[in-house]
């Protein structure tokens, strides 16, 4: 059945290939349907097992991360970025298993979102469960985020091996006690916490003198915009991270505590680290005609907050906000006012908004006390104003949603734009 | 002088960006230079006697049985204060809890504090979408996401009728509900950012409230108008 179900699901692929489609999640479709357990049974043949990484917000920067850590010992099957449901990670097996559908791979790390993370675990129990976080987001899709962290629950109840929790997050933290298996914790320093706070502490002035609970294995002890710092068990690790943004450098103490478990040292990991490339729109800095743009994927207030805390080394000189309410936003956009803009006032340059919930960003921006210079719904029509308004040399930083960050990943594809850094 | 707006549970019950209301309340007064002082109002301290407006939001189901007891202890005081004609706007969760009692689907029933003449029964499913609301107070546009169906008892009158979504129940047509100056409603979004009237009407009965005068200068709310049009244009 294996070797049927890989061949099938290969010539769906090719087929899609022959018609100038990239493979995406459809070969994983097809074979899903006529074989549901073929997933389970070709991870099982996986040496070292599966790693589970879910939560809110940071799944795909930690799996790549992770995958790229783990890449420099092992073999590692990883599923494409952002394709966090099942059957991507039915295609992702089907593209890379031989034609006998063996799979030449040590370990496989799959980014699940919550929802698939909790039916998956019911098809295959994984050797690991990383959980990053659960925050106020999709609230349409999921209800409450108390049962969002019941989803989370059952993927870390299945782990075999190990899971790996964030200490400084309540909701995941409780997860512990549904665990069969030692946990690894990772964290941030006291004197870090009001940077990266709980759902619970969105609206709380000062966390500053929130105490950890426990110890963890690995703490974030020192942060700036292009340069973090580590305690790996006992020892400290200085990292200097591709990605921007203070979220990525906590999702790399994920990565670090996850990586200790497959056996890597402190320093081999801490070097690998630095070696990873952002992913798209993740933090990610990009040369459109000579200006430096920077894509963050900002679709909840926690990440939100984080974004706008992550300016460095230089202020912008175009400030973009793009807000789309398509189903992979989410269609309600009340969490907009969940997010303190009032820091984007200070920003020397014109701050535009665009998406189609530009006039409701706009709006939000009014009531913060900053000024719009421009409301444009066009997403890409809104970059090249921005990058026209920013000097040569200068710098454009854009806020966007999901679907907003997928028309600048085409239309920067489309002229070329090339990493800068 | 200066009007006092209390927020209600603002870390229990606050979730989807309904602590904007506020944001959007305190902003007009300051536009139009008006003081105005803002509280937090939470579970074991007393309903202040000089409140001119009080905001409540939506919560978790949990957060809504975190605040029950206290709720109880607080209803003299909030049923006095509504009687008097302070102005109230209830939003989901503190909407549900206004009413007689709310009832989930596999849990005890919860004891409102009979704020305004309804009750709340958990129904099959959610109703989740974006909804446009039309009312006395203009159009209100903003999302639903709620698990309980809401009726009206005979001293509540519908805050409006639904144009799109599901409102109080889904069945009646109505959403939300008033009585004296106290508003309560399902829509999130916040819905006062894009409802400038209704808003209005709220700091209105407020400066009544504080004893100051109903003055209040017009603002330039071209933008919430039109982000209030797109809003009511995007599917549900």
């Amino acid at each position: 059945m294996d070797v049927l179900s890989t061949w099938i699901g290969k010539g769906v692929q090719g087929s899609l290939r022959l018609a100038g489609r990239t493979g995406g999640t459809l070969p994983g479709k097809v074979v899903e349907s006529i074989d549901a357990g073929y997933l389970a049974r070709r991870l099982a043949t996986l040496p070292r097992g599966v790693t589970v990484v879910s939560g809110t917000n940071g799944k795909t920067t930690t799996t790549k991360m992770l995958a790229h850590v783990l890449g420099t010992r092992y073999r590692v099957l990883t599923n494409p970025t952002g394709s966090n449901f099942t059957r991507g990670a039915v295609s992702a097996v089907v593209d890379v298993a031989r034609w006998n559908g063996r799979l030449d791979f040590d370990l496989a790390v799959l980014e699940l979102d919550e929802a698939y993370a909790a039916r998956f675990v019911a098809e295959h129990q994984p050797h690991r469960v990383v959980v990053l976080n659960v925050l106020r987001d999709q609230m349409d899709r999921f209800g409450e985020i108390d049962h969002t962290a019941r989803l989370l629950g059952r993927a870390v109840a299945a782990a075999t091996g190990e899971v790996v929790l964030n200490r400084d997050d309540p909701r995941v933290a409780a997860l512990a006690d549904l665990a069969t298996v030692p946990v690894r914790w990772f964290g941030v320093d006291a004197s870090l916490r009001s940077l990266f706070r709980s759902d619970d502490e969105l609206h709380v002035d000062d966390v500053a003198s929130v105490e950890p609970t426990r110890p963890a294995d690995v703490e974030l002890t020192a942060y700036s915009p292009d340069h973090s710092t580590y305690r790996i068990q006992t020892t400290s690790h200085d990292v200097e991270l591709k990605a921007e943004g203070a979220h990525n450098a906590q999702n790399a103490a994920a990565v670090i505590a996850a990586a200790l478990g497959e056996g890597l040292s402190a320093d081999d990991i801490a070097s690998a680290l630095g070696d990873v490339p952002p992913a798209f729109g993740r933090g990610e800095t990009l040369d459109v005609a000579g200006r430096q743009v920077v894509l963050q994927l900002a679709k909840n207030p926690g990440g939100f907050r984080l974004a706008l805390m992550s300016q460095a080394p230089a202020p912008p000189d175009v400030s973009v906000v793009a807000i789309n309410d398509d189903y992979a936003d989410g269609r309600d956009v009340s969490w907009l006012w969940d997010v303190d803009f009032t820091g984007l006032a200070a920003t020397k340059g014109p701050v535009m908004t665009a998406g189609t919930r530009a006039a409701d960003m706009a709006l939000r921006l009014r009531y913060d006390g900053v000024d719009v210079a421009e409301m444009v719904t066009d997403v890409p029509a809104a970059l090249r104003r921005a990058v026209e308004e920013a000097p040569v040399g200068g710098r454009v930083v854009v806020y966007t949603t999901y679907t907003a960050m997928w028309r600048l990943h085409e239309m920067l594809r489309d002229r070329g734009g090339r990493r800068s850094r | 002088m200066s009007v006092h707006i209390v927020h209600l549970y603002a870390s229990e019950m606050n979730i989807y960006g309904d602590n904007g209301n506020v944001a959007v309340l305190r902003r007009r007064l300051e536009w139009r230079g008006i003081d105005v002082a803002v509280s937090r109002l939470g579970v074991g301290d007393p309903v202040p006697s000089d409140t001119h407006l009080l905001v409540g939001g939506g919560g978790q189901d949990a957060g809504q049985a975190v605040i029950t007891d206290d709720l109880a202890s607080k209803g003299p005081d909030l049923r006095a204060a509504a009687d008097a004609g302070v102005p109230m706007l209830l939003i989901c969760g503190m909407y549900q809890m206004a009413g007689h009692y709310f009832a989930p689907f596999d849990a005890p029933r919860l004891a409102g504090v009979g704020l305004l003449d309804l009750h709340t029964e958990a129904g099959p499913t959610r109703l989740i979408g974006n909804i446009a609301v039309d009312s006395d107070l203009g159009p209100l546009v903003g999302y639903e996401n709620h698990s309980g169906l809401t009726y009206l008892g005979a001293d509540a009158r519908p805050l409006g009728t639904t144009a799109v979504g599901q409102g109080n129940n889904g069945t009646d047509g109505t959403e939300g509900a008033r009585r004296d100056n106290v508003i309560g409603t399902y829509l999130h979004g916040p819905v006062l950012a894009k409802a400038p009237s209704m808003a209005d009407h709220l700091l209105s009965e407020a400066l009544a409230a504080a004893g100051m005068s109903r003055d209040l200068e017009p603002l330039d709310d071209s933008l919430a108008e039109q982000a209030a049009r797109v809003a009511r244009s995007r599917p549900r």
